[in-house]
């Protein structure tokens, strides 16, 4: 929701400059299970919220409940969704985006992610990470940007990544 | 949301890989039908890479049913009308 300042609104706090480049981004989230990945949604959440996208972050209820938790007043996160809604929407019809940035430490996290790639006209940045993240990647047989990095506890290796790739 | 859950099914591979899933019902049943990467069945929306396969035999159906923090698992299901649906598909 925008205010009358150009500030979006969320129900849980305030923030957010809006320049309204309107672009729709989808961040879809994988398990939780590595640390990683709720600093990084964040921090990605914010990045692009500053530029102005209208942000949706997508996970199943841990990760969303991690994230949410880290924020309680909603200054980085956008709004949010269960994941097999989310893919429901965009299955459907009923909402798009586009670009989305995928989360994927695992094998379920690629199947996600190609998924979003077939239903979805988005540009797809599959973000691969976790131990196995360089061997995870060989088995990505879809159109999308691969960042990878062997990033576990330390998010800095894909946040470098973001920055290069958000302007 | 993933009604599957309500539903009587048997796991015939658990916490496997998508691909391996996709062997799985290819390799071992006889009618095997592909379907689109969020295709729904049971209320549920079926995720995947393509290809995307669903396998009948019987009464039953065979679906790759994925999760995001357990991997992907092969069900057979009582089909029902989906069955149809899933043939009409061809």
């Amino acid at each position: 929701m925008l205010s009358a300042d150009g500030m979006i609104m969320e129900s849980s706090g305030e923030m957010a400059p809006v320049t309204g480049s309107g672009r729709r981004v989808l961040i879809l989230l994988g398990c939780p299970e590595v640390p990683v990945q709720t600093s990084i949604a964040l921090y990605l959440s914010f990045r692009l919220r500053m530029r102005g996208d209208d942000v949706v972050v997508a996970g199943t209820g841990a990760a969303l409940k991690l994230a949410k938790l880290a924020d309680p007043e909603g200054h980085y996160l956008g709004e949010t969704m269960n994941i097999d809604r989310c893919i429901a929407s965009i299955s459907e019809g009923k909402t798009d985006f586009d670009l989305c940035f995928a989360f994927a430490h695992s094998d379920a996290g690629i199947a996600y992610a190609g998924t979003v790639s077939y239903i979805s006209k988005a540009e797809l940045y599959l973000l691969l990470f976790g131990r196995g993240a360089e061997d995870l990647a060989e088995t990505v047989e879809f159109d999308c940007i691969k960042l990878v990095a062997k990033a576990v506890h330390n998010p800095a290796p894909l946040k470098k990544l973001i920055d290069e790739v958000i302007d | 949301m993933s009604c599957i859950d309500e539903l009587k099914y048997e796991v015939l591979l658990s916490q496997c890989s998508f691909k391996e899933a996709r062997e799985y019902i290819k390799n071992n049943f006889k009618e095997v039908i592909e379907v689109p990467p969020g295709y729904r069945i049971f209320d549920t929306f079926l995720i995947g890479v393509p290809p995307l396969f669903v396998g009948v035999e019987g009464e039953d159906v065979i679906i790759p049913f994925t999760k995001p923090c357990y991997g992907t698992y092969v069900m057979r299901i009582k089909g029902g009308e989906e069955i149809e649906k899933l043939r009409a598909k061809r």
